[in-house]
C-alpha cells in the first residue's frame, strides 16, 4: 500500500468474472515511511478506517472494471454498515474480498471484507456510480496501474 | 397502473428516504415533489430492482431526458414510474 498515492492494493491475487468475486492483498506501511499513519495516531499508528473503506471499494471497484471490459469507471457513491473490527497495524498483511451484489443500469452494489490471517477486519456495502472515462488518457493510466496489479487486463479490456 | 406495484414503491421511498408514506401520492414528482436527489434514487433503484426482479434502465432513461425525448415527469411521476415497473415486469415474463 502507498496511501499518499491513494494505491490501497498491492496485487489481485483471484478474479472470478462469473462468481462476480476478487481477492486483493495490501501491506500496510510501516509508520515512518507514511505521513498519514504519523498522524495517525502520534506513538500509536493505526490504519484509518477511512482507508479501510477505500481499501475494500478499490478491490470491488477492479471487479467491476474487470466486468465491464475497461469500459466504464465505479465511483464510490455511498456506503452502508461499514464496520472496522479490530485495530489495523504498520506492517500488517490485509487479504481483501470484493463481490458484486446488484449490477444496476448505471449504478452497483458490491460487498467488501478485509481479513488478517483469515479473521474479517472490517466489512461495508458500498454503492457505485459507473461513468464513462472522463478521458482516453484516464482509461490508459488505469490499465497500466492494472497490469502492474497483475490483472489480465489485455484479455479483459474490449 | 397497478396499485399494489405503486404501493411498493411508496413503502420503499418511506423507508429508504424517511418521508411519511402519506406524503407519497400516485401523483407526486420523485424529484420535483419529494426532493429525492440521484445518490437517494440510486438506493431506491436498487430496492426496486430486487424487490421485482428488474432492472430500471436509468442509463437510457436519463439520455432520453438530456436528448428532449422524454420528460422526467414520463419517469419520475410515481404513477408513471409504476406503470414502467409494471411493463419491466411484463417483458421478462414474455
Amino acid at each position: 500500500m502507498r496511501f499518499e498515492d491513494f494505491h490501497m492494493i498491492d496485487r489481485i491475487v483471484a478474479l472470478d468474472l462469473s462468481g462476480r468475486s476478487i481477492r486483493s492483498v495490501g501491506l500496510v506501511p510501516e509508520a515512518k515511511s507514511s505521513t498519514i499513519l504519523q498522524g495517525h495516531f502520534p506513538g500509536y499508528p493505526l490504519m484509518p478506517g477511512a482507508l479501510l473503506l477505500e481499501s475494500m471499494a478499490q478491490t470491488a471497484g477492479w471487479l467491476l472494471i474487470a466486468l465491464n471490459g475497461f469500459t466504464a469507471m465505479p465511483f464510490m457513491a455511498g456506503a452502508k454498515d461499514a464496520k472496522f473490527r479490530s485495530a489495523v497495524l504498520p506492517g500488517e498483511a490485509i487479504e481483501f474480498e470484493g463481490r458484486v451484489i446488484h449490477e444496476g443500469s448505471g449504478y452497483a452494489v458490491g460487498e467488501g471484507k478485509g481479513r488478517r490471517d483469515g479473521k474479517v477486519v472490517c466489512n461495508a456495502q458500498i454503492i457505485f456510480t459507473i461513468m464513462p472515462f472522463p478521458s482516453d488518457a484516464f482509461r490508459d493510466a488505469l490499465r497500466a496501474r492494472g497490469e502492474r496489479l497483475e490483472l489480465p487486463v489485455k484479455e479483459l479490456a474490449r | 397502473m397497478s396499485t399494489a406495484t405503486f404501493d411498493k414503491v411508496a413503502d420503499i421511498i418511506a423507508e429508504t428516504c424517511d418521508i411519511p408514506r402519506d406524503n407519497i401520492k400516485p401523483e407526486s414528482h420523485a424529484i420535483n415533489d419529494l426532493e429525492i436527489d440521484s445518490l437517494d434514487f440510486l438506493d431506491i433503484a436498487f430496492a426496486i430492482d430486487k424487490t421485482f426482479g428488474i432492472k430500471l434502465p436509468l442509463e437510457q432513461w436519463t439520455q432520453e431526458v438530456n436528448d428532449g425525448k422524454a420528460t422526467t415527469d414520463h419517469y419520475f411521476v410515481l404513477n408513471n414510474l409504476s406503470d414502467q415497473i409494471d411493463k419491466l415486469i411484463a417483458a421478462k415474463g414474455a
